[in-house]
């Protein structure tokens, strides 16, 4: 693959800041709410102190003088009984409160994150709809797949978890050390110290550990490859009796991995117990330095209280802030990837979108055309009449395939490369939608989506009437075949569902074309599958039904073709020869050698073996 | 891998835990100590609030710094004390986890290597990968982290309570009114919990699907103009994805505060009982201080125990799917005498394995597929002298292959015998016969590696001279010379960055290493360019020579070649004899022939 063009800094904040845009107010929400239910948390301690030093202590409460009025503080504390369920119902009420915002957080933040990722997710999808077909050549599915649910699944976790979590570990910081810091600057210092020493070591961490984690997943990856490998070739292995070579191949591939993760694991235990040693030790600091402070008078006991419970609820949150910091660098190269898909041009029309009649003349004229590989059409030129059923033949790589492509605009033909036309229309001058709507095209591998039958037949009219699609089937010779399965048209097909058999696929594929009723019909070897009975009652079929289309066939049988007005036959790119059935049996060339072949009497078969074995 | 996960049952069964023994009972010595970390860290747990007890009432009460040294040295150890035994903790879940993981990984592995065909051609690969991986995985997590939180919990939700009980039972009687209601509020939330994330995760792997096929599907989609309409519903998809996400954290965003809330009523309730008695004289500051701390460290382990005992249940499913598949019995299975003699297939005694010639004699056989209802042969008799090439043609999904995997042993007759040189097979090894035996498959299937060691796989001891020679004999050196590392190149995942007709090649060359006596070729009907077709024909007929063998062919110049010629039509066989007779008759062999001599001619004709 190429390689691609990374965002900038502000390409990547821009596409983050584009899926923001709907969204942006449910996290300005949570967080709010996330900030008020830390508030509300912090009150707990300090009604405690109050209590403490000020009802069952004899302290000055170290309140405003208008809160103590409100509270009719002095009266109170003549009625320490009642003053205590005062209290208690003051710390229920902010647990209560302090709850409530918790709900509100949780629900807002998944409201923002659910909606943000949905944003992403519908605009990847749509956009790699409308992205040309050449972009889907150039791409390898698994990869593309693997951008739109992981790197996302990356990106919807930046924004949602760590960005969030930062904000919030910073506003606990800054709320509780502000606290701290008006109660005793002191005491805070000592608490303030370990959060660089938390933070950093964590940080740092995680940094040098990635590499580590980064094997053992590739280690699993290894793993299971082997193990994948060992049961799709499970024949290979009886075969040449080689069961216990796998085993003892799969055994050190598992011990490896085993062993890679218990090393990692003394790693991890060893970060582990250093977080244990740093928070405990943060309390263990201001419980002793609390003692000395209080004991010197500089700090009431309900104060030295509120402190450690505040330094407690501070230490985890630091030490996973470090975390979140380091691994937060990964999202950059899932925006990139992300932004790849969604930056890529898509279809785009460059001509007139004109919507012409498609009852025309299509012809070719002098078309060259080729890929990336290099050139596969050579000056091909010819006209198919309106109306009429024209046919082509040719072997692989012929071209005939890249013919189709260019019909449909799959892929448009640039400048020198010759022109398509219908009535005389550029068809580089029509809209493309309306073009494709107007041809029906069938593939020699049909794709079937992963729903029922009747809503694969009625792709590309949805909603249409049950009566209608039978009808289609039955044209296409498979409604016997539909109505053969236990739940008919209402049939899953794919993964979900049941497997149809090529023929069968091929021919769902034809009535789901025939849906679309449109003035040009391609068949593009689209019977193959079929045994020649039933490709010749398909044909009877479509013949009485398909009134004024013209119709353009892509076949190696002869019975097939000789049906058609004109055949061209195609070979290298290349107009071999042109003209009627008749016209092509009575010249030498490719059409007549087929037509005997196919067309011959038993004996020559035997011939044939006689030919074989003089080296032919 | 699409299979839908069964429903498995949602009580908790001793008999599932009880297969599990086998796998722990090695490491007895790393779960006695995981019961030992979890105590010391749960002990210490307890004795923190009680630091914080002495330090309110030793010295702030008392006003007085004398014995801070002390207390702060006893502190200091308590948290060494518990830093090392996390320390310990943490490494030794690891150890367990990837040890009994390993060994349950490898027992399964082992296992399914003796498992038979019959198993393997009902059973998506994908579907035995997870039990293998992911199972055993889940397995493994769960008595390696899960068990000791457990442990950890119990035990200090245990001590936890005997502590507040010593310090002051009437205080300790009011905190211990919440740890029931947690846990019931848990319990309730936690099913519910649990059947959200499961359909968000079933909505998520739907929307995986539906990029998949939006994408694999693009060409389609395009020439059918129904670009909009998939994006449509696939918004539809994102939408149901937001309301159940948003519903599913609902659930969470009611249950977490809910806990949380509790934990601080009982805060509440000390604040209130505790300041009486403390007003009454009946209570030191600092003992209510450490109930408080204790009020908010016990919500944890209920919450815990609560979570984990829906995760044991939940985990029970893993392992009954692991189990089930170790209760897998092989089809076909070597007799103890044989085994006795000739050794099993990990255990090969090759030295008393008679040398192989090749004549193959099916005698009176029958024989139905163990998932088939009716016989495919029946008192079927044919004789294959050694050296005899014979072609086995028929429609796709005709059954071609039954006869080969009856005469390689993939499966045994229902009833009558099968003999090769003379003797009944499974009065031998499987290995034996295994080992005498090509393989070349319509579908090569070739190992990650490089292309010396694919070739190799035909017989390990061979020497890299000896593995440039069988290339060469079928024409593979071509495949290697276009190769950027040439023989060491890497063949990528399953072969995947060789073309078909490359991968055909290689595997014919491992399997002319291997110098089989018998040779099965189950032939490719993919459109392989006549370059390449042509030097597969020539590796054939190299390989073919005087050896006994099994084509399922298809295309003619292979057909016409053999010796003897059997056709197949819908799984039985219909016609026999050489290409002469067989057209002279002008069956259904002539009607087979002549619509494949058509395409190949026009094919040809074409190229």
């Amino acid at each position: 693959m190429t390689t691609e063009t990374k965002l900038t800094r502000g390409g990547k904040a821009a596409l983050i800041g584009r899926f923001l845009r709907g969204v942006w107010g449910y996290f300005v929400l949570g967080l709010l709410f996330a900030m008020l239910g830390m508030a509300f948390n912090a009150l707990a301690p300090q009604i405690i102190r109050l209590t403490v030093d000020s009802i069952l202590g004899s302290e000055e409460a170290n309140l405003p003088a208008w809160l103590l009025g409100l509270l009719g503080f002095e009266e109170l504390r003549a009625a320490p009984y009642r003053a205590l369920w005062i209290a208690a119902a003051a710390v229920a009420v902010s647990a209560a409160l302090r709850a409530v915002c918790g709900y509100g957080q949780r629900v807002s933040l998944a409201k923002g994150s659910e909606g943000f990722v949905k944003g992403i997710r519908d605009a990847l999808f749509a956009h790699i709809q409308s992205l040309p077909f050449e972009w889907h050549t150039a791409h390898q599915t698994g990869e593309m797949i693997q951008r739109c649910t992981s790197d996302v699944e990356v990106i919807r976790n930046f924004v949602c978890n760590q960005l969030v979590e930062v904000a919030r570990t910073l506003f606990l910081m800054a709320l509780y050390l502000s606290i701290m810091f008006s109660m005793n600057a002191r005491l805070s210092l000592f608490v303030v110290l370990f959060v660089p020493v938390t933070g950093l070591s964590s940080w740092l961490f995680y940094r040098r550990i990635a590499s580590r984690f980064k094997a053992a997943d590739e280690a699993e990856g290894e793993l299971t490859t082997m193990v994948q490998e060992n049961l799709t070739g499970v024949r290979v292995v009886r075969a040449f009796g080689r069961e216990r070579y796998e085993i003892d191949k799969f055994n050190g591939k598992n011990d490896g991995y085993s062993q890679l993760w218990i090393k990692l694991g003394h790693v991890l235990s060893l970060f582990w117990a250093s977080g244990t040693l740093l928070t405990s030790s943060q309390v263990f600091v201001t419980i002793i330095a609390g003692t000395v402070e209080a004991v010197n008078g500089d700090l009431t006991l309900g104060g030295f209280l509120v402190f450690v419970s505040y330094s407690s609820s501070l230490a985890w949150p630091i030490r996973s802030l470090g975390r979140v910091l380091a691994e937060m660098s990964k999202a950059g190269v899932s925006i990139d990837r992300v932004g790849y898909i969604l930056n890529s041009e898509p279809e785009r029309e460059r001509g007139l979108a004109l919507e012409p009649p498609m009852t025309g003349d299509i012809e070719f004229s002098h078309v060259s055309f080729g890929y990336e590989g290099g050139e596969v059409l050579h000056d091909v030129s010819f006209t198919v009449p309106a109306g009429s059923t024209f046919a082509i033949l040719g072997g692989t790589g012929s071209g005939k395939s890249t013919l189709v492509h260019l019909l449909d605009r799959l892929y448009d033909l640039g400048e020198g490369q010759g022109q398509i036309s219908i009535g005389g229309v550029d068809i580089r001058d029509i809209d493309r939608s309306y073009l494709r709507r107007s041809i029906g095209l069938v593939l020699q591998e049909p794709f079937l989506f992963s729903r029922t039958i009747a809503e694969n037949i009625s792709a590309a009219r949805p909603g249409a009437a049950e009566s209608e699609i039978r009808r289609a089937a039955h044209i296409a010779c498979v409604d016997e075949s539909i109505t053969e399965f236990a739940e008919g048209y209402g049939t899953m097909v794919g993964e979900r569902g049941v497997t149809l058999s090529g023929g069968q696929k091929q021919r769902v594929a034809i009535a789901r074309m025939l849906m679309q009723d449109a003035p040009v019909m391609v068949f593009d070897d689209s019977l193959s599958a079929v045994d020649a009975e039933t490709d010749a009652k398909i044909r009877a079929e479509l013949e009485k039904n398909l009134g004024s289309s013209t119709v353009i066939l892509i076949s190696h049988r002869i019975t097939t073709l000789m049906q058609a007005q004109r055949i061209l036959v195609l070979s290298d790119g290349r107009v071999a020869d042109i003209g009627t059935h008749e016209e092509l049996i009575s010249r030498p060339g490719i059409y007549r050698d087929i037509y005997d072949i196919q067309m011959s009497s038993d004996d020559r078969l035997l011939v044939g073996e006689e030919g074989e074995n003089h080296g032919i | 891998m699409g299979y839908d996960e069964q429903e498995y049952s949602q009580k908790f069964s001793l008999r599932t835990w009880k297969r599990l023994l086998p796998f722990l009972s090695p490491y007895k010595k790393a779960f006695a100590l995981m019961l030992c970390f979890n105590c010391l860290t749960a002990f210490m747990d307890v004795l923190f609030p009680l630091f914080q007890r002495y330090a309110v009432d030793e010295f702030i009460e008392a006003d007085s710094l004398s014995g801070i040294w002390i207390f702060a040295a006893f502190y200091l150890c308590v948290i060494l004390t518990q830093t090392l035994s996390v320390l310990g903790m943490g490494r030794n879940s690891m150890f367990i986890e990837m040890t009994v993981g390993r060994d349950m990984r490898r027992e399964v592995f082992t296992h399914l290597q003796t498992l038979s065909f019959s198993y393997y051609n009902v059973t998506p690969v994908g579907y035995i990968l997870s039990r293998v991986m992911s199972d055993t995985m889940k397995i493994a997590g769960i008595i390696g982290w899960a068990l000791p939180d457990v442990i950890w919990a119990v035990v200090y939700l245990c001590s936890a309570l005997v502590s507040m009980l010593l310090l002051n039972w009437r205080l300790a009687l009011v905190v211990m009114v919440i740890v029931p209601l947690i846990a019931l509020v848990t319990a309730y939330f936690q099913g519910k919990i649990l059947a959200w994330n499961r359909r968000v995760r079933k909505l998520n792997s739907r929307i995986m699907g539906a990029f998949n096929e939006g994408i694999t599907g693009a060409k389609t989609s395009k020439t059918l103009v129904i670009e909009h309409d998939n994006s449509e519903s696939f918004r539809r998809l994102t939408g149901e994805m937001y309301e159940s996400g948003v519903r599913a954290t609902r659930v969470r965003a009611v249950y977490v505060p809910l806990v949380l809330f509790l934990s601080t009523m009982a805060v509440a309730a000390i604040l209130v009982r505790g300041g009486s008695l403390s007003l009454d004289g009946l209570i030191e500051l600092g003992t209510l201080s450490a109930f408080t701390t204790y009020a908010v460290g016990i919500f944890e382990p209920v919450q815990l125990v609560a979570e984990y005992i829906a995760e044991f249940i939940s985990i029970q499913a893993s392992i009954e799917r692991v189990t089930g598949l170790l209760d897998t019995e092989p089809l076909v299975k070597d007799s103890p005498e044989v085994i006795e003699k000739y050794g099993d297939s990990l255990h090969p005694k090759p030295e008393n394995w008679e040398p192989i010639r090749g004549d193959i004699e099916f005698r009176d056989v029958t024989f139905r597929y163990p998932d088939g209802g009716e016989d495919v042969l029946s008192h079927f008799n044919l004789k294959i002298p050694a050296g005899t090439t014979v072609a086995i043609v028929g429609e796709t999904g005709a059954g071609k292959s039954t006869l080969v995997n009856l005469a390689c042993r993939f499966f045994e007759p229902t009833s009558g015998q099968i003999l090769i040189d003379g003797q009944d097979y499974r009065e031998r090894s499987q290995l034996w016969l295994h080992s005498s035996i090509g393989y070349v498959l319509q579908s090569p299937h070739l190992f990650s590696g490089s292309v010396r060691e694919n070739i190799r796989y035909g017989r390990l001891d061979a020497t890299d001279a000896e593995i440039e020679a069988a290339a060469r004999a079928v024409s593979a050196d071509r495949v290697v010379e276009r190769l950027e590392n040439g023989w060491d190149s890497d063949v990528g995942e399953g072969g995947d960055r060789l073309s078909t007709g490359e991968k055909q090649l290689i595997s014919f060359a491992r399997a002319v290493l291997a110098d089989p006596r018998i040779f099965v070729l189950d032939e490719a009907t993919s459109s392989i360019d006549t370059q390449t077709e042509q030097l597969i024909q020539d590796a054939i007929e190299h390989i073919l020579k005087d050896r006994t063998s099994f084509l399922i062919a298809h295309r003619l110049s292979t057909i016409r070649r053999a010796d003897l010629i059997l056709v197949v039509h819908d799984g039985r066989i219909v016609e026999q004899g050489t290409h002469r007779e067989l057209l002279l008759r002008r069956g259904y062999y002539h009607e087979l022939y002549s619509r494949q001599f058509a395409e190949e001619s026009s094919a040809k004709v074409l190229q």
